[in-house]
């Protein structure tokens, strides 16, 4: 059963850049980029190939139209909309629907 | 196991070792060296008076020979070779034997006999020994004399000059370096290096040297033709003899002018025993250049294996600068071939004489001389090796540009066998192979090939021919730094700077496309920064920042941070340390001295940074920009103050360097050091920038560093005075900042510099752009608004809501898991992870 869970406020979230939050035991990265639509995007915070909770801490941009943020630790992109590894298609991490309400953070797991 | 014993420790006998002790050939070496120290380099021996120490000029050391197992003997010379027994004896009685002998005896300077000559104040010029002999007579002399008016003579002369004596050069010719030069060109040479004071004397024949009483000279020099010439001291120059006495006792056949025989192979006429270098006559012939002498040691080590090569001679053309000035010798100088045609261009104004010589017919180029302006030597050499033919009207070879000059030889024409780099040897065979393995870029061919590592005077054609290569492959070179600029980060760093653009979407909206990167942003990150000096953390730079940046600190590989605060020049006081032990203490972190003289405090959660930098800020710490690609540390060695050898207070400069350079964005990170002598204890010759004191101020290295590629520093300039030194500094920094590519260190940057380090010197000491002044302003700027990042950052409540692990909770990452190790902690592998959350769940 998929459930909606405010996560966290509005003005918690960094413009171009990455936070991270916790919900339901699972650690989420959340980048807000106010130039793009959605204006939030939301994927695990696990680094599968660093194997660390860093990504919240990587640097958003774009590779060939796909919005990405680069893990700080091995440089490899992962595609913000799927969660796809741009460098080995065999490795992805979880993508959550996730949208602004009002001064709420709704993530759907 | 082959016992290969070699006699003679100088450049080529070192070559010879160097090349035997790397090959499959099962083999003990035993090198038995006559000087007390092993192999230097001669040709830049002069440089000794310009600041370079003998270690400096060596070119190994008895540890080295160690390590490759080359067992080796200083200062005991051989005195006998027993061919009956196949052994050496040395002057102390040691005997050594060979089943291959190789002789690297070198030559002597020939001394005329002159009576007098024995005079303390007499010398010659060949050895390190020697040259501490000069300047300890040139100690409160005044006049120097060269007796030799050669390519030795005159370098000779330029040692005495830099040593600060009225210079005068006797030539018993009726011109300077008469071998290489023909009469117009040694006429030119003659009034270049009079121009720069030192007094020439040709057609005469020193008679006497008498030493002097109740005069203000020690001596005076009395020729052939009754004048007379008073100096303190004498310096003979005039030619060199082969070392071959051990070779006649031991009955092996000399060559008709001296020298040991020898054949292509390089076998002497007994078969196991080669000689190599200026000891060595091929068909009466000796090499006296240090190329040849390396070509053959490589033949005589090949013919210890299975693909033997041959020495069939060199070509003795040369290109040098003698004080200061360009003299270029190709071929048959004097046209003595039958027939030949000479063209000459002579510009007195600006001092500058060509000449060519030509075949007959026309076609094919015989030899030339350049005095004063070598560019056109690269391209001349090569019509001569090559033999291609020339142009129809071949005088456009050697005529200035307005004067309808013929642009320099197209790379396309040479042939895959021209000799391009002959210090290395590189053919452009070679140059195009690298090219065809994948190394296109210009730096890349060069650490390849190590084609224009050397002299680096054929720099200028290696880059026609890379340049070539990559249209003729159709190619043209992606200077882009990523998809959404394409542009150079230099080209990028003038479009900020001329267009006075603050912000990265500024940028983006005016030159660039999409949405930028990881790459390009930080990019522009660092050169906003080293530009405008703004606070990195401000909130339109916040999506520039990598992690590092962004949290002031090193990302470690379990996603926690390392804690570098600034030791200026790795002085600090108890007190502080004992903070430094606190703060790791209280926080629980790993602790580790770094090769930069700090303190690494490792295992930081983010949400601990904040109050660890409270406690080392309120203790007068200061960041240590580990994190940035800036300037990290500027190492010392105690100096002056306590060691008993120092010569200048070298912890001091490197404080006032590291506080003047401290968090100066660069393409990449920046190193320095600072020694208190030449026994260089603080490793100057690895950084970036070093400095190193002399008893007269300071010798500034650029363009080394260590880590996966070292790099010795080249020496900029010396005895530099305070001030001098830190202004050469400002100019070189910034325009290593203002000039480089992304990533690119200042050795790189340099070796892709069109003239390298000439033209580096030439931009930072002579100002040949003019532009020093608008260098030095900028860094005035940057040094004038200096701010710590984390002192910063701790006083700004809006700021520190970044550093937090959970936006919506006070919770740990319970990922992060350490264990403990030799009393400290350290981040769990994922195994022992694993392991304790199963024993916790």
């Amino acid at each position: 059963m998929s459930q909606i869970l405010k996560i966290c406020e509005q003005t918690d979230l960094v413009a171009n850049s990455g936070i991270c939050a916790i919900a339901e035991g699972q650690q989420i990265a959340l980048f807000y980029l106010p130039k793009e639509t959605p204006l939030v995007y939301a994927i695990g915070n696990w680094d599968p190939i660093g194997k660390a909770n860093v990504l919240s801490r990587g640097m958003v941009g774009d590779i060939n139209q796909r919005l990405v943020v680069a893990s700080p630790l091995y440089k490899q992109h992962f595609d913000l909309q799927t969660g796809n590894c741009i460098e080995d298609s065999a490795i992805s991490v979880p993508v959550y629907h996730v949208e602004l309400a009002g001064d709420e953070v709704l993530v759907t797991l | 196991m082959l016992n290969v014993v070699v006699i003679g420790n100088g450049m080529v006998g070192h070559h010879y070792v160097e090349q035997l002790a790397a090959s499959p050939i099962d083999t003990q070496i035993t090198v038995i060296g006559g000087e007390t120290r092993p192999a230097y380099d001669r040709v830049h021996l002069s440089e000794y008076f310009a600041g370079r120490s003998p270690e400096d000029l060596a070119l190994t050391s008895r540890e080295h020979y160690i390590e490759i197992g080359v067992e080796a003997h200083f200062g005991d010379p051989v005195f006998r070779i027993d061919r009956h027994n196949k052994n050496v004896i040395t002057q102390a009685g040691r005997q050594f034997s060979y089943d291959k002998l190789v002789l690297a005896t070198g030559s002597y300077p020939f001394v005329p006999s002159v009576p007098g000559r024995d005079h303390d104040s007499c010398l010659v010029y060949r050895t390190i020994d020697d040259l501490g002999s000069i300047k300890a007579q040139a100690d409160e002399a005044h006049i120097g004399v060269v007796i030799g008016g050669g390519l030795l003579g005159l370098e000779a002369a330029n040692a005495l000059q830099n040593l600060g004596l009225e210079t005068h050069v006797v030539e018993f010719a009726p011109g300077l370096m008469g071998v290489q030069l023909d009469t117009g060109g040694s006429g030119m040479l003659r009034r270049k290096i009079e121009a720069l004071g030192v007094k020439v004397h040709t057609s005469k024949v020193t008679e006497v040297i008498e030493a002097t009483k109740d005069s203000d000279t020690r001596l005076l020099l009395k020729f052939a033709d009754g004048d007379c010439l008073a100096t303190d001291v004498v310096v003979f120059s005039a030619g060199i003899r082969p070392f071959d006495q051990l070779a006649l006792d031991a009955d092996l056949k000399l060559g008709d002018r001296g020298g040991i025989e020898i054949d292509y192979h390089c076998k002497t006429s007994d078969s196991d025993i080669f000689a190599i270098g200026e000891c060595a006559s091929l068909g009466g012939r000796i090499f006296g250049l240090v190329a040849p002498g390396y070509r053959m040691a490589e033949a005589a080590v090949s013919q210890l294996g299975d693909d033997k090569q041959s020495f069939q001679g060199a070509d003795m053309s040369t290109k040098l600068k003698l004080l200061g000035v360009d003299v270029g010798s190709i071929g048959d100088a004097h046209g003595t071939e039958e027939g030949a045609i000479a063209y000459t261009f002579s510009d007195e104004r600006i001092e500058v004489y060509k000449r060519l010589i030509v075949s007959a017919n026309g076609k094919t180029l015989l030899g030339a001389v350049l005095v004063g302006d070598c560019s056109d030597y690269d391209t001349l050499l090569q019509y001569y090796l090559n033999g291609i033919d020339l142009p129809t009207d071949p005088e456009t070879l050697i005529l200035p540009y307005n004067a309808g000059a013929t642009p320099a030889l197209g790379a396309s024409v040479l042939p895959a066998t021209a000799i391009i780099c002959s210090c290395h040897n590189v053919s452009k065979g070679d140059i195009v192979e690298a090219m065809d393995a994948g190394y296109l870029a210009l730096g890349d061919v060069k650490v390849e090939t190590k084609a224009s590592t050397g002299c680096g005077g054929c720099a200028a054609l290696l880059k026609n021919i890379v340049d070539d290569q990559l249209s003729e492959r159709g190619l043209e070179v992606d200077t882009a730094i990523c998809e959404h600029f394409s542009y150079t980060r230099q080209e990028l760093f003038h479009l900020i700077k001329v267009g006075n653009i603050e912000s990265f979407d500024e940028l983006l909206d005016k030159y660039g496309s999409g949405r930028g990167c990881d790459i390009c942003k930080p990019t522009v990150g660092s050169i906003l920064a080293s530009l405008w000096n703004d606070y990195v953390l401000k909130e339109k730079h916040v999506g520039l920042q990598d992690t590092n940046d962004t949290f002031l600190a090193n990302m470690q590989k379990n996603g926690t941070y390392s804690v570098v605060p600034r030791i200026a020049g790795g002085e600090i006081t108890p007190d502080k340390l004992i903070v430094l032990g606190e703060v790791a203490k209280k926080y629980n972190l790993y602790t580790k001295i770094t090769g930069a003289q700090r303190v690494d405090l490792f295992g930081a959660r983010v949400q601990q940074l904040p109050s660890i930098w409270k406690e080392l800020v309120d203790a007068g710490f200061e960041t240590g920009h580990a994190y940035g690609k800036a300037l990290r540390t500027v190492k010392s060695c105690v100096g002056s103050t306590w060691c008993r050898y120092g010569v200048q207070d070298s912890v001091a400069m490197a404080l006032y360097v590291e506080n003047r350079y401290k968090g100066l964005r660069s393409p990449h990170k920046l190193k320095s050091a600072v020694s208190g002598c030449t026994r260089e204890c603080a490793e100057a010759q690895s950084k970036d920038f070093g400095i190193i004191a002399t008893e007269n101020g300071w010798n500034l290295f650029v363009c080394g560093n260590g880590g996966m590629k070292p790099r010795h520093a080249d020496l900029f300039a010396t005895d530099l005075d305070d001030e001098t030194l830190i202004k050469y500094i400002d100019r070189f920094l910034m325009f290593y900042v203002r000039t480089a590519d992304r990533l690119q260190r200042t050795s790189v940057w340099m070796e892709n510099l069109e003239g390298g380090l000439d033209y580096l010197k030439q931009v930072v000491i002579e100002d040949s752009l003019g532009i020093a002044t608008e260098l030095e302003e900028q860094m005035n700027n940057i040094v004038g608004t200096y701010q710590c990042e984390w002192k910063r950052t701790i006083e700004n409540p809006e700021r520190l809501k970044r550093f937090v692990q959970f936006v919506n909770t006070d919770a740990e990452d319970d990922q992060i898991v350490f264990v403990q190790e030799r009393g400290q902690p350290r981040p769990a592998t994922e195994a022992e992870r694993l392991e304790l959350s199963k024993a916790t769940a």
